[in-house]
């Protein structure tokens, strides 16, 4: 698939299978925009140095990470648990708890619930899950309309495409692409690229289809299990509209999102956010525990839950896969990452992109379509040492690339495993062991590379591509040491 | 254990009091492509009055092949060294990311193999990575005898976040009297070799390190001293490439292993050309 197939104004295709070599076209692509590297470098350190901002003092951000992590880990040891437990709340509450397998499950769920109420129209708040399971295409290929209201959506739904940041998920638009696409796009505006201005005119069409939609979506941050309470964090207030104006609600988050207790809900709220966008807190910070009550007069009448699984469960059967799971979707890892900050959001092509798209990609979509991910990484390590819940990313990468290359295995720890296998690589490591294991088989090795160094060869696949050849040294630091003894 | 990859931030670590005589690990890369960093550490070492031993039948850490996911292979490697080191001397290791595979991952590829495992640890104790060692084990105060110059450092990731020298190779440069550091813009971002990254992903690993050696340049420094190197051979033969593709005879940027550096400032014969 390449970047998904877009009609300008139109609604993005879905996803297609992904192909290694569609990886890498779109990768060149995107690394020589000099517009997109120029973009993405700017934004990632303008959210770098927010973050930074944010902890001043490293040890609190030490303790508050191993407490996130703490809490993360702690409430995926409890997961079937607390699922159950959250269901219970829940229902208790007069929420409906739905359990979707597949990204087509959780579409047909919520297709079923549309239907039920006649609905014409979902205005939507900001959610990666409803992204991931191709939330619009669903609905808008059964005759239903799905407006996206957070801004950066709407711009990306916009001009057809998909979010390029799980946070800012229109950070590769400039502002006058996005005069343009208003002009464009919708009636009665003129092309302004004042940003101000954008947003009155986004606010403008926005605020009337949140009267106009018989349904609501959002996302869920953090599903509160003691209390069946869901939690939304949010700045630009849409969220609040999506989940109060219409008189359905529905929330669709995956099976990772749930903790113990509210008390919990607290620490990584903090860390999310100044993790995230560098803010102290988000402008706003939603709690919905049920739809309306009889004595209350606003609210809506009826509220669902949508648990998604879609590949977490493999992730969560493997005590070092299930890392991936702590997420709590900040995008500090994209930000710090100096291969996203050079290749942008799309062209990984998919739902997450970044350091932890690659780790989290696979479990969704399988490893055929993504075993080369994970070797898009020099294991820098940027990701990990600002990974708020402290997912050693770095370490997840190895494993995938373990599982990629490895022999297909009876009983895969993953789907897809061994995808990435070829003879000629897994030939070369095992000749490489053969040698480099035995100290005898070195020497001669070496020996002969360095005694036959005038023979490298002065073309040397990507590495003389931008720099001059390697070639061995006439003495090795062996010779170089007997010889002076 | 884990690993401060994870993002764990640096535990403290104890250190050992001066020994009588050290191991020299000196990496697959310095033995077969930059040898004189390798001497020129071995040399530093002597010079400070401790014993170097080279065992000789040295070949890798297993790195290569543990980073590009096979494990197996990398686990025969790794131990086929596990017998070099019978006395309890500290093992200096001139590179930190291959400090960073002994002391955070020969363990762990051990995992169901509990008797290398456990010497796989015990190992990992006394691995320092050479700059490490200079300032915390041997209080290494160089007297600088050069010029006054201004150099740029690049520390390598796993040196920074897995062994967390970034510290000390600035404290190394601090110490040297007539030798400003000139901090360079994103110094903190990888160079983009990532091993076998530059030669699988040639495209962003190119656009990494020719922003890395134009911000190195953009500083004005005479040169780029760095602990690790690979980065260095990454950077230095970027810069070479862009000086051949502008016909430049002199480097425009040269490169060293601190090793060498550092000995070259207080008096002694590096035993190979600048880089």
């Amino acid at each position: 698939m390449s970047a998904p197939t877009t009609q300008p104004g139109g609604e993005t295709r879905p996803l297609a299978f992904v192909s290694a070599q569609a990886l890498r076209e779109r990768m060149h692509a995107a690394v020589n925009d000099p517009h997109l590297r120029t973009s993405f470098r700017g934004a990632m350190d303008f959210l770098m140095a927010k973050r930074a901002a944010q902890f001043p003092d490293e040890s609190e951000l030490t303790s508050l990470r191993e407490l996130s992590e703490g809490i993360r880990q702690y409430s995926l040891s409890k997961l079937p648990d607390l699922l159950e437990q959250l269901e219970t709340n829940l229902t208790r509450n007069g929420v409906h708890v739905h359990w979707a397998e597949t990204p087509d499950e959780a579409n047909a769920i919520m297709l079923g619930i549309a239907r039920r109420h006649a609905a014409k129209l979902i205005v939507k708040g900001k959610s990666m899950v409803s992204e991931e399971i191709e939330f619009n295409h669903a609905m808008e290929a059964a005759g239903i309309g799905a407006l996206e209201s957070d801004m950066g959506e709407y711009i990306v739904q916009l001009a057809g495409e998909k979010p390029s940041h799980i946070i800012m998920p229109a950070i590769h638009q400039t502002k006058q692409q996005i005069a343009r696409l208003f002009a464009d796009h919708i009636p009665g505006v003129d092309y302004t690229d004042n940003v101000d201005a954008l947003i009155q005119i986004g606010r403008r069409v926005l605020r009337e289809k949140f009267e106009e939609a018989e349904i609501g979506l959002s996302g869920v941050n953090f599903a509160v299990a003691e209390s069946g309470t869901l939690c939304l964090v949010e700045n630009e207030g849409n969220g609040r509209m999506c989940t109060t104006v219409p008189k359905v609600h529905i929330a669709v988050t995956g099976i990772e999102k749930v903790v113990e207790k509210l008390e919990h809900v607290a620490p990584l709220f903090s860390i999310l956010t100044r993790s995230a966008t560098g803010q102290a807190v988000s402008t706003y910070f939603n709690m919905i525990s049920g739809p309306r009550k009889p004595d209350e007069k606003d609210g809506p009448e009826e509220v669902h839950l949508v648990l998604l699984d879609n590949g977490r469960s493999q992730a969560y059967a493997d005590e070092q896969l299930r890392k991936t799971l702590q997420c709590i979707r900040c995008g500090a890892c994209m930000n710090h990452c100096p291969v996203y900050t050079r290749i942008g959001g799309h062209a990984y092509g998919t739902t997450y992109p970044g350091p932890i798209g690659k780790i989290v990609s696979p479990h969704m979509m399988g490893l055929e379509q993504t075993h080369l991910l994970p070797t898009v990484s020099t294991l820098c390590g940027a990701c990990g040492e600002v990974c708020p819940v402290k997912i050693p990313i770095p370490e997840l990468l190895i494993r995938l690339r373990g599982e990629a290359q490895s022999k297909p295995h009876a009983l895969p720890a993953m789907v897809g495993q061994g995808a990435g296998y070829d003879r000629l690589t897994t030939f070369v490591w095992r000749m490489w062991a053969r040698v480099y294991g035995r100290p005898g088989s070195y020497r001669a090795f070496s020996w002969l590379a360095s005694r036959f160094r005038m023979f490298a060869p002065s073309q040397q696949a990507g590495w003389t591509a931008a720099r001059t050849p390697l070639t061995p040294a006439p003495r090795r630091l062996r010779d170089m040491v007997r010889n002076r003894r | 254990m884990s690993s401060p990859t994870t993002g764990a931030g640096q535990p403290a670590r104890s250190y050992p009091p001066r020994p009588a005589a050290v191991y020299f690990y000196a990496t697959c890369l310095v033995d077969l492509f930059v040898p004189e960093a390798g001497m020129d550490a071995i040399t530093l070492l002597e010079r400070e009055g401790i014993r170097v031993i080279f065992p000789d039948n040295q070949t890798c850490c297993g790195q290569p092949a543990f980073t590009s996911g096979f494990p197996a292979e990398a686990r025969e490697v790794a131990a086929s060294q596990l017998d070099l080191f019978a006395e309890d001397y500290p093992i200096v290791v001139p590179s930190g990311s291959c400090a960073g595979m002994i002391r955070w991952h020969w363990e762990k590829i051990f995992a169901d193999d509990p008797v290398r495992a456990a010497r796989a640890a015990a190992i990992a104790e006394r691995t320092f990575e050479f700059a490490e060692f200079l300032v915390h084990v041997l209080d290494f105060r160089p007297r600088d005898a050069g010029a006054p110059t201004t150099v740029a450092l690049h520390t390598s990731c796993s040196a920074r976040r897995e062994m967390g020298t970034l510290l000390v190779g600035r404290e190394l440069l601090a110490r040297l009297g007539n030798v400003k550091l000139a901090i360079h813009d994103h110094e903190s971002e990888c160079c983009g070799f990532g091993g076998s990254f530059s030669l699988k992903h040639p495209d962003i690993s190119t656009a990494m390190v020719s922003d890395k050696v134009a911000s190195l340049k953009a500083t004005g420094a005479s040169q780029v001293v760095t602990a690790d190197c690979g980065c260095m051979l990454n950077i230095t033969k970027r810069a070479a490439k862009e000086d051949q593709d502008a016909g430049r005879a002199a480097p425009s940027l040269p490169g060293e292993h601190l090793a060498t550096f550092l000995l070259r400032r207080t008096g002694g014969q590096a035993s190979g050309e600048q880089r």
